[in-house]
């Protein structure tokens, strides 16, 4: 298990940066960073999984479900209505696959007290645990943690930054195992 | 005089960057003060005759931690050499503008260490006001200085000093966090734990012996108990979710911490070694940064259950929950004073996160610090000062600030964002 967490980290911080809007981001096979490069070659990837063993429909930039991040207004931790769609379709789709499991990850930005930001973070990853059960998805697929103000998406500090800051992330993992956490 | 002490001054700013040379893992806080008090008294420290290299750092250690309170002004010393024995020309101190002179000796014994002598005198009205001897060695020569300006603040002052107490800190460098431990004048630091991930919340046991903080080692919040002399390192909490936030009991058996296993974050209480846990609070909401008052009949935490983040106290066995802050939208990291009489906490005001101060009998708060960011604060086992982790110019620094607003010191690292700092208790 101990073996398993450090790769399973490391994929999982690397998922997480790709899940920015931009599609020339999300995408999770290497290869495709290099398609913007000048050699003239186009990528392209075969249907099926992706780096992390997950199916191309919660990572490919054309599907809803590779939208990943929930943000938050400050001091606050309740999902605005903007996301309600967003994580409709996340419950929906744990609810299809039983086998799939998500890790909450709450997080916050960088000012007042750290403590009570790791509580803060916590909360907002609850709150989006909460969305997701009411719509039906068994506790048993969620764990939500916080990151605090630990672990900055962007490490700017002004407003732009802190509002990327002030976010949940859903992390996926298959029933084998593989996957962002 | 001035000249000297800026000379002093400058020497705790720029040791550090020589230091760097030798290695990151001596990085030191250097410390610069940046306001002191209205009314400081005027005290003369001169030469030890004896050993001429150990008299000069006991005496620079002695003149630099009483500089470095704001509650003295350094009288120049005119270079003069004489032992704790020798007759003081009391009314010519006085007309130089010394109200109190130090004068000491340092002998070598067989056996190799030494022995620091001193007496203390008010030139106002001609008396001796006592002395002490400290065997030292060449090692502890500035150890026996923060004692020598212990008893110097105590007499001159009419409250214990805290030059001879430690400091904890977390320094972000490189990619790492290291857990470092110096004396209270930043010198001598030595790391006690190094990661690659966050470590936050370091607190003191009462003895000085331990700390209790908060390490993301595991890739969650796990909080540990750490013997500073063996290294020894115990889990305290590491239940599903959070384990965060520990505060020290009086007594040292136990610790209140803040655990999010039953999915979000509330108070409990464990022994030292992790076992006999009972939860505290009971609300859907957030608690957490618990801390007892010194008498450990209370807990003072941080709630939201109000609708915003402001401090509360209970009983330390649970229940008699009361609010102790009302004003703003925002009050948080309460830390109650050693002496029972005031608390210390962030307050946001305006978008700024500032150290307030309340007088726990009069429940008056007042606003201690002009800077922006402000967090962690830790009282100073006097209670005069407070420690707090603030920020100049995008780096994160440390910044010593007197209860009442007047004496600030600031303690930065060349390399680094010094974070979370946690002033030890008296030396013991």
């Amino acid at each position: 298990m101990k073996k398993l967490l450090i790769p399973a980290l490391l994929s999982a911080i690397l998922v997480g940066c790709s899940t920015t809007p931009l599609p020339e981001d999300t995408a999770g096979a290497p290869v495709e960073s290099r398609s913007g490069s000048g050699t003239g070659v186009a990528s392209v990837t075969a249907d099926g999984v992706d780096a992390n063993g997950l199916p191309r429909e919660l990572t490919d930039p054309k599907s809803k479900l590779s939208q990943r991040s929930i943000y938050f207004d400050l001091d606050k931790y309740e999902v605005k209505d903007e996301y309600k769609d967003l994580v409709a379709s996340h419950a929906k789709y744990l609810s299809a696959h039983k086998g799939f499991k998500v890790l909450l990850q709450g997080n916050t930005d960088e000012r007042g007290s750290r403590e009570y930001n790791l509580s803060l973070g916590q909360k907002r990853a609850e709150a989006v645990k909460r969305s997701l059960t009411l719509l039906g998805v068994s506790e048993a697929q969620i764990e939500s943690v916080s990151l605090g103000e630990e672990k900055p998406k962007d490490a700017g500090h002004d407003e732009a930054a802190w509002s990327q800051n002030r976010r949940a992330d859903i992390l996926y993992k298959g029933a084998d195992g593989r996957g962002e956490f | 005089m001035k000249m000297n002490a800026m000379s002093r001054i400058l020497r705790f700013i720029f040791l550090p960057f020589f230091l760097l040379t030798v290695g990151f893992a001596q990085a030191q806080l250097s410390i610069e003060i940046t306001g002191a008090g209205a009314n400081r008294i005027p005290v003369t420290i001169v030469d030890f005759p004896g050993d001429p290299a150990a008299s000069r750092v006991i005496t620079s250690t002695v003149r630099a931690d009483l500089e470095r309170s704001g509650l003295f002004k350094l009288i120049d010393h005119n270079n003069l050499t004489f032992d704790e024995n020798a007759p003081i020309n009391h009314a010519d101190w006085k007309s130089r503008g010394a109200d109190a002179l130090a004068a000491g000796s340092i002998a070598r014994s067989a056996d190799g260490r030494m022995e620091a002598r001193f007496r203390l005198y008010d030139t106002q009205k001609g008396v001796s006001l006592g002395g002490a001897a400290y065997v030292t060695s060449n090692a502890q020569l500035r150890a026996a200085g923060h004692r020598i300006a212990d008893f110097i603040y105590e007499k001159l002052t009419g409250e214990k000093g805290v030059f001879s107490t430690r400091i904890a800190y977390v320094v972000k460098a490189r990619g790492q966090f290291l857990l470092q431990i110096a004396d209270s004048d930043g010198q001598n630091a030595a790391t006690a734990l190094t990661s690659i991930e966050p470590i936050i919340s370091p607190v003191w046991s009462p003895d000085g012996g331990r700390l209790a903080y908060v390490s993301f080692e595991k890739k969650k919040p796990v909080i540990y108990v750490h013997s500073l002399a063996s290294g020894h390192r115990q889990i305290v909490a590491n239940f599903k979710g959070s384990n965060s936030a520990p505060g020290w009991s009086p007594d040292g058996r136990k610790l209140a911490v803040v655990l999010s296993k039953d999915g979000f974050s509330q108070l409990y209480s464990v022994n030292a070694d992790g076992s006999g846990l009972q939860r505290l609070t009971q609300s859907s909401g957030i608690d957490t940064e618990p801390r007892y008052s010194a008498d450990g009949g209370t807990i003072y935490f941080t709630s939201d259950r109000g609708g915003s983040p402001q401090v509360y106290q209970m009983a330390a066995s649970g229940g008699d929950i009361r609010r102790v802050t009302f004003e703003g939208s925002y009050n948080v990291s309460p830390r109650p004073s050693p002496d029972g009489k005031s608390l210390a906490f962030i307050s946001r005001r305006e978008g700024r996160f500032q150290l307030a101060v309340m007088d726990l009998a009069s429940r008056q708060v007042q606003v201690v610090s002009d800077s922006n960011k402000d967090e962690s604060p830790s009282f100073a086992p006097n209670s005069r000062m407070i420690l707090i982790a603030t920020d100049v110019g995008g780096r994160g620094v440390l910044s010593a600030v007197s209860s009442d607003g007047r004496i600030k010191q600031r303690l930065t690292v060349a390399a680094g964002d010094v974070r979370e700092p946690a002033w030890g208790p008296y030396y013991q």
